[in-house]
């Protein structure tokens, strides 16, 4: 049998190319295996080469979400392949964002398997999970040794045409597609073990679970801006010069409150970003860039608005779990409460 | 953070975020598109003025977006 042509897709850190420095790096292609590649080709055997690597900068990617698609598909197509792999992106959500979609432009434009990997919060999986096969794979790359192997494996049997099983045998993502299948037992007489089970306390696994609608109903419009309080929340990492409350540039384990009371600016000298996700250069030099403190004095001295809450809040989301983020909004939104907001302007990087 | 925000404090909430996609699938009512991911109500090419106007032209957007009536998520 011939070769099955691997392509692989990864961005610039993995590709090796840089930091977030280099987020903003257009795409490109290389020949053979590169990082995560070598190992996912070792995985695959030897009838199954990656024959090329593209490779894209994150934020370039994200913030041009058509054309970068485009120019990866271009590129991709070059290699003649078989099979596209991209990630795996763990926890990481401009690049989960950029595998999810290029796997999925790549399977309907080239008519080819793909599949990629990714931790089930990130925000690529829930976006893309219903059109292409993600592994479920842990949230840091310092799972890559576990992601591999399942990459691999799932890759193999696509690019082999063999029958994939549910997403429990296989190790992907659910992707709410229901298969009709024959069973020793009839429907009534599983759903009364099930229930006997439930009465019991005892574990049971449902045949049919329901989806999570975690929607949040939108609240009523501010009816006077010039009588309205509005705070101001970011998960951009926006801290006092020196980041008094040791926020860390990752995995977030807290959020800060700072008061802004008579600041009418946010300066080089005064603030800062410890957010480690994104390119820094430009909120150390002007953290009104990710936090609109001078807009609002602006604003809030014309009488547009009634005034900006003398705090602020901020964390850093940067592979922060949504259980986490959740947690400090939850705290966050008590205290804000407290004080009668009226309105919260959110800004996210 | 911007779902359970607009639960607990019970007043509107408006995302400012540069990859519009992402806040749809996390679930914001009120997006408001920024500039980019490492300056999102910013441009350092543009000289002073010229950025903060731009700043200006964002945050009011924001604040259209807080004080307009929504019924489903919706993009400014």
């Amino acid at each position: 049998m011939a070769n099955i042509r691997v392509v692989h897709y990864l961005n610039q850190f993995f590709g090796q190319i840089g930091g977030e420095d280099k987020a903003d790096i257009t795409p490109f292609s290389k020949d053979g295996p590169i990082g995560p590649g070598t190992a996912l080709e070792k995985a695959m055997g030897d009838d199954m080469p990656i024959v090329g690597t593209v490779i894209c900068g994150d934020t370039y990617f994200n913030e041009n979400l058509d054309t970068a698609t485009e120019e990866v598909i271009a590129l991709v197509a070059s290699f003649k392949p078989d099979l596209l792999i991209a990630g795996p992106a763990f926890n990481a959500g401009r690049y989960g964002m950029a595998c999810g979609a290029v796997c999925a432009a790549v399977q309907e434009k080239l008519k080819i398997p793909v599949v990629t990997g990714m931790y089930e919060e990130n925000p690529g999986a829930d976006m893309y999970k219903k059109n292409v096969y993600i592994v479920k794979t842990g949230n840091s790359a310092a799972q890559m040794r576990t992601a591999v192997p399942a990459l691999a494996r799932l890759a193999t049997r696509l690019a082999k045409g063999e029958v994939i099983g549910s997403p429990a045998e296989e190790g992907y993502l659910a992707r709410g597609i229901r298969k009709n299948v024959f069973h020793e037992q009839r429907g009534s007489a599983r759903a009364v073990e099930m229930l006997l089970k439930k009465i019991k306390g005892e574990p049971f696994t449902t045949e049919y679970p329901m989806p999570v609608f975690d929607r949040v109903s939108p609240r009523p419009a501010i009816k006077d801006l010039s009588k309205a309080k509005i705070a101001l929340v970011t998960s951009g990492g926006i801290v006092p010069k020196g980041n008094p409350d040791r926020i860390e540039s990752s995995s977030a384990s807290k959020f800060g409150r700072y008061d802004i009371s008579g600041i009418n600016d946010l300066t080089e000298e005064t603030f800062e970003t410890a957010h480690g996700g994104y390119d820094p250069v430009y909120a150390n030099k002007d953290a009104d860039r990710v936090l609109p403190v001078d807009v609002m004095r602006k604003l809030e001295r014309e009488g547009k608005i009634g005034k900006l809450h003398d705090v602020y809040y901020a964390t850093v989301g940067n592979g922060t779990s949504v259980a986490n983020a959740k947690k400090y909004a939850n705290a966050i939104g008590q205290e804000l409460k407290q004080e009668n907001v009226d309105g919260i302007i959110l800004t996210s990087t | 953070m911007v779902k359970e925000l607009e639960e607990v404090v019970n007043v509107p909430v408006v995302h400012v975020c540069t990859v519009v996609p992402i806040s749809m699938t996390v679930g914001a009512n009120r997006i408001d598109p920024a500039v980019a991911i490492p300056h999102p109500l910013g441009n350092p090419q543009l000289n002073r003025d010229e950025e903060f106007a731009l700043r200006t032209s964002i945050v009011e957007k924001a604040l259209k977006a807080l004080s307009t009536e929504v019924s489903e998520q919706t993009v400014f």
